[in-house]
C-alpha cells in the first residue's frame, strides 16, 4: 500500500466521520468544529488529486471565512439548543430511509455510467503537465481568459451578498448616542455661542 | 493513482450525510445550513475528482464558482437567521411560518 493510498483512506475516513459528527454533535459549536475538520480532510483529498489551488482556496474560504461566520452566529444567538435537539429520534427512521434510497440511486447512476470513447476529444481545457505549467498558473490562465465573464459575475454575487448581509443585520437602536458629522459641520458659532455683557456685582 | 470510484464513494457518502442531517435536525436552522455546506463539499469533491481523472481543468474552474456561491449563500442565510432571531427570539424552523416583518 503506497503512501497515496494510505493518505486517501485516512483523509476520507476522517471526512466521513466528521461529516457524521457535524449532524450528531449535541453542541452546535462542536458541529462547526467538526465541519472545519471535514473541510481540512477534503482539502487533503484535493491535494491528492493534484488540485492544490482549490485545496488552498477551500481552507481559506471555508475554514477562514464560512466556518468562522458559523461559529460567530452560533455563539451570538442565545438559543436553547437542547430543546431544538428534542424529537430527533422521531425523524431518524424517515431520514435513514431517504438517505438509503438516495445512496442506492447514486449507486445505480454510477453503475450505469461509462466513459465515452470520444472523451479525450471532448475535453474543454486539457490539463497541462505539472512539469510544464503548475496547477495554479494553469487555472489562472483559464479563469482570466475564457471564463473572465463568469469570474466577474462571481465577484458581483459576492458584492451583492455582502451588501445584503450588511443591510439585513444593520440596525439603529433608539436612545444610543452617536456622532453626527454633518450636524457638527453645520454648527454655526453664532447660534452656538452667546456673548453676555455682565456688569460687576451682578449675575448672568 | 487512486481510482475514480473511491473518490465518488466518499463524495456520495458525504452528500447523503448532508441530506440525512437536514432530515434529522429539522428544527435547527444552523445545522441545516451546515448540512448544505457538507453537500456542496461533496459536489466539489466530485467535480475535482472528475477533473483530475479526465484531465480537464474546467471542473476545477467550476469548483471555484461553487465555492463562491456557497460562501455567498452562507453569509446571506446567516444574516437572515440573525435578523429573524432578533425579531422573534427563536430559530426553530416550525416557527418560521409568517411572511411578515
Amino acid at each position: 500500500m503506497g503512501f497515496a493510498t494510505f493518505a486517501f483512506y485516512m483523509f476520507s475516513t476522517v471526512a466521513v466521520i466528521s461529516g457524521f459528527l457535524v449532524i450528531f454533535a449535541r453542541n452546535p459549536v462542536h458541529s462547526v468544529l467538526w465541519l472545519i475538520l471535514a473541510f481540512f480532510s477534503a482539502a487533503g483529498l484535493f491535494v491528492l488529486l493534484g488540485a492544490e489551488f482549490v485545496a488552498m482556496l477551500m481552507l481559506i474560504v471555508y475554514v477562514g471565512a464560512v466556518a468562522v461566520l458559523f461559529l460567530f452566529v452560533v455563539m451570538m444567538l442565545d438559543v436553547d439548543f437542547a430543546e431544538l435537539k428534542a424529537g430527533m429520534a422521531k425523524y431518524l427512521p424517515v431520514g435513514l430511509l431517504i438517505g438509503l434510497v438516495l445512496l442506492i440511486q447514486l449507486g445505480f447512476a454510477f453503475g450505469a455510467w461509462e466513459v465515452t470513447d470520444e472523451m479525450l476529444s471532448m475535453r474543454q481545457a486539457v490539463t497541462p503537465a505539472p512539469e510544464v505549467t503548475e496547477n495554479t498558473a494553469a487555472l489562472g490562465m483559464l479563469i482570466y481568459t475564457r471564463y473572465v465573464f463568469l469570474f466577474q459575475v462571481a465577484g458581483l454575487i459576492l458584492l451583492v451578498a455582502m451588501i445584503g448581509a450588511i443591510v439585513l443585520t444593520l440596525r439603529h437602536r433608539e436612545g444610543v448616542k452617536r456622532q453626527s458629522v454633518v450636524s457638527q459641520m453645520y454648527r454655526d458659532p453664532k447660534e452656538a455661542v452667546e456673548l453676555l455683557d455682565i456688569k460687576p456685582g451682578q449675575g448672568a | 493513482m487512486i481510482e475514480l470510484s473511491h473518490f465518488l464513494t466518499v463524495a456520495a457518502i458525504l452528500f447523503v450525510t448532508g441530506i440525512f442531517g437536514i432530515f434529522l435536525n429539522r428544527k435547527n436552522v444552523i445545522i441545516i445550513l451546515m448540512s448544505i455546506e457538507l453537500m456542496l463539499l461533496a459536489v466539489n469533491i466530485n467535480m475535482v475528482a472528475f477533473s483530475a481523472h479526465l484531465g480537464d481543468l474546467v471542473g476545477q474552474v467550476f469548483t471555484l464558482f461553487i465555492l463562491t456561491v456557497a460562501a455567498a449563500e452562507a453569509a446571506i442565510g446567516l444574516a437572515i437567521l440573525v435578523c429573524f432571531f432578533r425579531n422573534t427570539g427563536t430559530i426553530a424552523v416550525e416557527d418560521i411560518n409568517v411572511m411578515k416583518g
